[in-house]
């Protein structure tokens, strides 16, 4: 699935070649702000112990944020399972007799396909992040968890305001297309009744939850609307307020190289008139929490360092993943949600392992997409060709003669018969160039050198 | 059962082994706080201007002749802006076009400043929908980091605080930084 999607998206070269260094700009951009840190790695190491602290005591920190949101004054709602989730929300909603939200990113009510529910239930549902605009005005997935439209040219979301926002034909500055969603959302933001935000991190000791944006759309949304409703998965839990001092420096500079966020919001009550609700989402998540082996994907602050890193990623696209999130933090949350349909994701990788090299909060991110490849082929979800491959290649790597006439028919047949390998059944050819065929095998070279050598 | 039930008897199944929560403790290089604070200001898109503590107004009017509505939280500042009162409808500032806020502190690591509901006079979306904003920061308020910027603060004693840094941006657009998204357009620092 996810190579075919990969093709596709592979059709327009120039496109791809774009994608990959708008991305990779966005990489060394983390790397000199992470460079200016000179105690960069031991906050790292901090991030990742206290997220290790936090997890092994999850039960007791929800039930302080529960208690402390709850003397705030904030409603506190546990959803088990994305529909409990979007019920909750829909609820609310119809207690009110409301029909205009607003939504700030939250991959959250990505993952629980929160939008086409309550549009089906007649609630008219704007995202007002940007990119997440303009997706949602294409009636596209976002492709990215920080820039949800980065597989999009300005051509593009011109041609879409155009038809949408009636901008004027053909025209794609960013400024000028960015004044004309500012003016449209403002609108929105003014007539909304309800806005929904994401959580970056909820605080059990202080009962309260922090969001950032550089847009402002979040505090636009939640300090106009009468009600509002923050959802979080419930990893999203840390400890004290001086820990948010740790994750804050992490989160911006790994994200896009900015210091902070424009905006880290820290809401703590409601404010006089208001009502604000938590709610707090499980789906699929304390499962997660039970494989000892892939838990320390719960850490995830959602910076996205990994996805801008990766070079599979930056040259087949997020939508290739046909999941919530994309990249190698997609590879490893998603076969926890639907083993069955994700599977192809954990092969969608070179292991390079560049995912864990940047990750702030030290998720071994590159050996959990190992660990995948084995729990999916194990569980029988790999794909038949692949399964008969690799016992193909596990017999012929474990018997020495085997090997050795393997090797040298290969080699006579990419000599004399390339067409047996160079061709669209084979798929190690596509996209790929068949290695030059040399001589001999690097043992019969040893041999004769050798030989050679000892005899002068 | 319910689903709270559900879920924490689901968490405690699955618990990890303890792991003790480490200390936060850094060595810190003191540079010029002010200058380091201008400096990554100026990178995230403000302005930190120096000023003399009695300029405020007439700076704010050179800035922004054009002003129609001039909002503060700031006493003082009522011969120059409006102060508005305590239950005022928040929908009710999408006209404005200045906003002047003080602020209690600044980060020198990322050119923030902490504000809280008390700083805002209780009007949380000021700063946001604003069309331009102003912050007057003391110049002795400044802290080297985001782990000296924690001690200052004490969330239970406040319904709303923020750290802004810079004006409103988005680059969401093929990567391209426009300044002035959804929030203020530009932010100016009063360093007095």
């Amino acid at each position: 699935m996810h190579a075919t999607l990969a093709e596709t998206f592979n059709l327009d070269e120039s496109r791809v070649d774009w994608h990959d260094g708008a991305l990779w700009f966005v990489r060394q951009k983390r790397d000199r702000a992470a460079s200016q840190v000179p105690e960069w790695e031991s906050l790292r190491d901090l991030a990742s112990q206290i997220k290790n602290h936090t997890l092994a005591r999850l039960d007791t920190y929800l039930l302080e944020l529960e208690e402390k949101a709850q003397q705030n004054g904030i409603r506190v709602h546990w959803a088990a399972d994305a529909e409990e989730h979007n019920r909750i929300i829909l609820g609310i909603m119809q207690e009110h007799g409301f029909r205009k939200m607003v939504k700030s990113k939250s991959m959250l009510t990505e993952e629980c396909h929160l939008n086409p529910f309550l549009e089906k239930n007649g609630i008219e549902v704007i995202d007002t992040d940007l990119g997440e605009r303009i997706v949602q005005l294409r009636h596209e997935p976002p492709s990215h968890i920080v820039l949800p439209a980065i597989h999009l040219k300005k051509q593009e979301v011109g041609d879409t305001f155009h038809e949408h926002l009636g901008t004027e034909a053909g025209a794609s500055d960013p400024q000028y297309l960015t004044e004309a969603a500012r003016q449209h959302l403002r609108e929105k933001f003014i007539a909304a009744d309800l806005a929904i935000t994401g959580v970056n991190f909820a605080v059990a000791e202080t009962g309260g939850f922090v969001v950032c944006t550089n847009e402002g759309n979040a505090d636009m949304g939640a300090h106009l609307a009468r009600v509002h409703i923050a959802c979080m998965g419930f990893e999203k839990v840390i400890p004290k307020a001086e820990h948010l001092g740790v994750f804050l420096r992490l989160l911006a500079r790994s994200a896009t190289g900015q210091p902070i966020t424009t905006y880290s919001s820290h809401f703590q009550k409601p404010r006089a008139g208001q009502e604000m609700h938590l709610v707090i989402v499980d789906n699929g998540r304390s499962a997660q929490l039970g494989r000892s082996e892939f838990r320390n994907s719960l850490k995830c602050i959602r910076c996205g360092a990994c996805i801008n890193t990766c070079p599979v990623y930056r040259r087949s696209g997020g939508h290739s993943y046909h999941n919530a999130v994309s990249g190698p933090i997609g590879i490893i949350l998603a076969p926890n949600l639907d083993m069955k349909k994700n599977a192809d994701l954990p092969f969608a990788s070179t292991l390079c392992g560049s995912c864990t090299n940047v990750c702030p909060v030290k998720i071994d991110i590159h050996d959990q997409i190992w660990r995948w490849r084995q729990t999916v082929t194990a569980a029988g979800y790999s794909g038949f060709f692949k399964r008969l491959g690799i016992k193909a290649m596990q017999m012929v790597l474990s018997n020495p003669r085997l090997y050795r006439f393997a090797g040298k028919t290969g080699r006579l047949v990419l000599r004399f018969f390339p067409f047996l390998l160079k061709n669209g059944l084979n798929p190690w050819y596509k996209n790929r160039e068949m290695p030059e065929v040399p001589g001999m095998s690097f043992g019969e070279w040893h041999r004769k050198n050798r030989t050679k050598q000892e005899a002068s | 059962m319910t689903s709270r039930e559900k879920m924490l008897n689901a968490i405690r199944h699955a618990l990890p082994q303890p792991a003790d929560l480490p200390d936060i403790s850094f060595q810190k290089n003191v540079l010029d706080l002010p200058d380091q604070f201008m400096l990554v200001l100026q990178s995230v898109g403000g302005e930190a201007q120096t000023i003399r503590v009695e300029e405020v107004a007439k700076i704010v009017r050179s800035k922004f002749p054009e002003a129609l509505r001039i909002v503060s939280t700031v006493q003082a500042y009522s011969d120059f802006a409006e102060i508005p009162e305590p239950d005022t409808d928040p929908h009710s500032f999408a006209n404005v076009d200045v906003a002047v806020i003080k602020a209690q502190f600044g980060v020198a690591e990322n050119g923030a400043v902490w504000l809280t509901e008390a700083d805002l006079g209780g009007h949380r979306v000021l700063p946001f929908i604003t069309q331009h904003l102003i912050i007057v920061l003391e110049e002795k308020n400044i802290v080297a980091n985001m782990h000296d910027a924690y001690t200052r603060i004490d969330l239970a004693q406040t319904g709303f605080g923020l750290f802004l840094a810079g004006p409103s941006k988005t680059a969401d657009i093929e990567q391209s930084l426009v300044i002035g998204a959804h929030g203020a357009r530009s932010l100016v620092v009063f360093m007095v």
